[in-house]
């Protein structure tokens, strides 16, 4: 199980929790299992096509995998996966 | 039997190596020597030795420890004749320093010898007064306080991020603070806007913070831009500022300023904020990535609501802001390390901070070395343009807010 920080912007989808655990030896493992458990992320984290979306940044250990191996980047038990997707706010 | 001032002096004399201009000037060129001016401040005030530290001989044995931690750093002294340095190196000697050496003839015989030495950095009174606690900071110093007082900031936005960044920036004397913003001050900004006022409700952004600055810092000359950033006017507004802090609350925004960012070669001091939390870095064109690096495409404007929407709790985007002046101030002093290529998060519900690593694209269309040869070549690459109205969400949001 590795564990999936959930930010602010994407806890509604997922009934409010911060972390959430889930099993998977890639990157793109953990987003079909996260997905499944919580359908309307999909349009939040993949394309039509099931690619990652270009506005949001995965990270594994606070490395970007687009510049590990995108999806198919490996995860162990214990790796920590944080979803970040771009913010606009500037406090207007 | 008492010694004599000339007895004394042949003793130090005899404990204590000296060094001509000439010598100095070769091993501080080979790198690695530390340089003690231990003249009084008056004398100093009438130039000195570049790179050289300040310490007056009657402080050496207080503050050298402080200064130089290591006792085996090689280190010369001087003074404006040669026998304070000369004594001063004696008392370096006893507290344990190894190899310490005094400049004969001291600063005299550097400024005959036709050697470089940095004219002197003139404070007034007030300002020696004002900035004293950044004058005590061997890491700022007078030098330090007098490029921020050199130094142009522009700010996008006199909003939440932008009006705490802006009061820091005008007390720590940032000579040019440059105003972005076309808003007007509403009773709903003031939970967090903390550089407008009740009584100025109505006012201005750019007006409203112009006083607030004034009021604190007469140093800092404002210049207000009430307009809205946009593609025919961005090159102009952001041209001549040394860097340019990000307050802004739209995508569009942000891209636009990027792209013109990059190619002016102006760094970006970059932070958002989404109710309790929040994300800083520094944009630093070519050293590290730029926006468009770390996020290829904004998101829809359902997964990317503004303040305005979705609300902020007041002090994040102060935390934030105030982030934002610090790497400012040590973009423009020189001193630490930036976050250029590091992404930090802000949790205030945890109040964490993680750290995420940044990678330059080299796909890029605005910042990778392909990008900036074709915008030399004065043929740019083509770039995804965000301008839609698909960004601009419900709501009077506008750029600057």
């Amino acid at each position: 199980m590795s564990t999936v920080w959930i930010p602010q912007v994407l806890r509604a989808s997922v009934g409010g929790a911060k972390t959430i655990d889930v099993p998977g030896a890639t990157v793109g493992a953990l987003i079909t299992a996260l997905v499944a458990q919580h359908p309307t992320l999909h349009s939040q984290l993949l394309t039509d096509e099931g690619e990652l979306n270009r506005f949001v940044n995965v990270y594994v250990n606070g490395q970007d995998v687009r510049y590990l191996g995108g999806l198919e980047t490996a995860v162990e038990d214990r790796d920590e996966v944080r979803l970040l997707p771009a913010m606009a706010g500037g406090a207007a | 039997m008492p010694k004599s001032y000339s007895d004394l002096l042949r003793e130090a004399r005899t404990k204590v190596r000296e060094v001509t201009a000439a010598d100095v000037d070769v091993l501080r060129a080979r790198g690695g020597l530390t340089i003690v001016d231990v003249r009084e401040d008056s004398e100093r005030a009438q130039g000195y030795m570049p790179g050289s530290v300040h310490i007056s001989k009657s402080y050496i044995e207080g503050q050298i420890e402080a200064a130089i931690p290591d006792r085996n750093q090689p280190v010369v002294l001087y003074c404006a004749g040669g026998v304070r340095s000369l004594f001063a190196a004696a008392t370096l000697q006893e507290l344990g320093y190894a190899d310490v050496a005094s400049m004969a003839g001291g600063f005299q015989a550097w400024k005959s010898g036709g050697y470089a030495w940095t004219a002197p950095v003139n404070l007034t009174a007030e300002q020696k007064q004002r900035y004293s606690r950044h004058l005590l900071i061997p890491e700022v110093g007078t030098d330090g306080q007098k490029k921020l007082l050199d130094s142009k900031v522009l700010l996008i936005g006199a909003g939440g991020l932008g009006s705490p960044a802006a009061l820091y920036l005008a007390a720590a004397g940032v000579g040019t603070i440059g105003l972005v913003d076309f808003d007007i001050v509403d009773l709903s900004n003031l939970q967090r806007q903390v550089i407008h006022t009740t009584d100025r409700i109505g006012e201005k952004k750019v007006e409203s913070a112009r006083k607030a600055i004034n009021a604190l810092n007469p140093d800092v000359k404002v210049i207000a831009h009430e307009e809205m950033l946009l593609p025919d006017n961005v090159e102009r507004l952001i041209a001549g500022y040394d860097v340019v802090l990000d307050g802004t609350d739209t995508f569009e925004t942000r891209y636009l300023l990027n792209d013109a960012a990059v190619a002016a070669n102006i760094p970006v001091v970059h932070a958002s904020v989404f109710r309790f939390e929040g994300q800083l870095t520094v944009f630093q064109p070519y050293k590290g990535p730029c926006y468009r690096c770390l996020y290829p495409a904004p998101p829809p404007p359902e997964l990317a609501p503004g303040c305005s929407v979705a609300g902020v709790l007041g002090v994040v985007p102060g935390i934030m802001g105030l982030l934002q002046s610090l790497e400012v101030l040590k973009l423009l002093i020189g001193m630490g390390d930036t976050l250029a290529g590091r992404l930090l998060l802000f949790d205030a519900l945890d109040t964490t901070f993680t750290e995420l690593r940044l990678k330059r694209d080299q796909s890029c269309p605005v910042c990778s070395d392909a990008a900036q040869a074709a915008r030399a070549a004065g043929k740019p690459l083509p770039v995804p343009n965000f301008g839609s109205d698909a960004f601009v969400l419900g709501g009077p949001l506008g750029g600057a807010s």
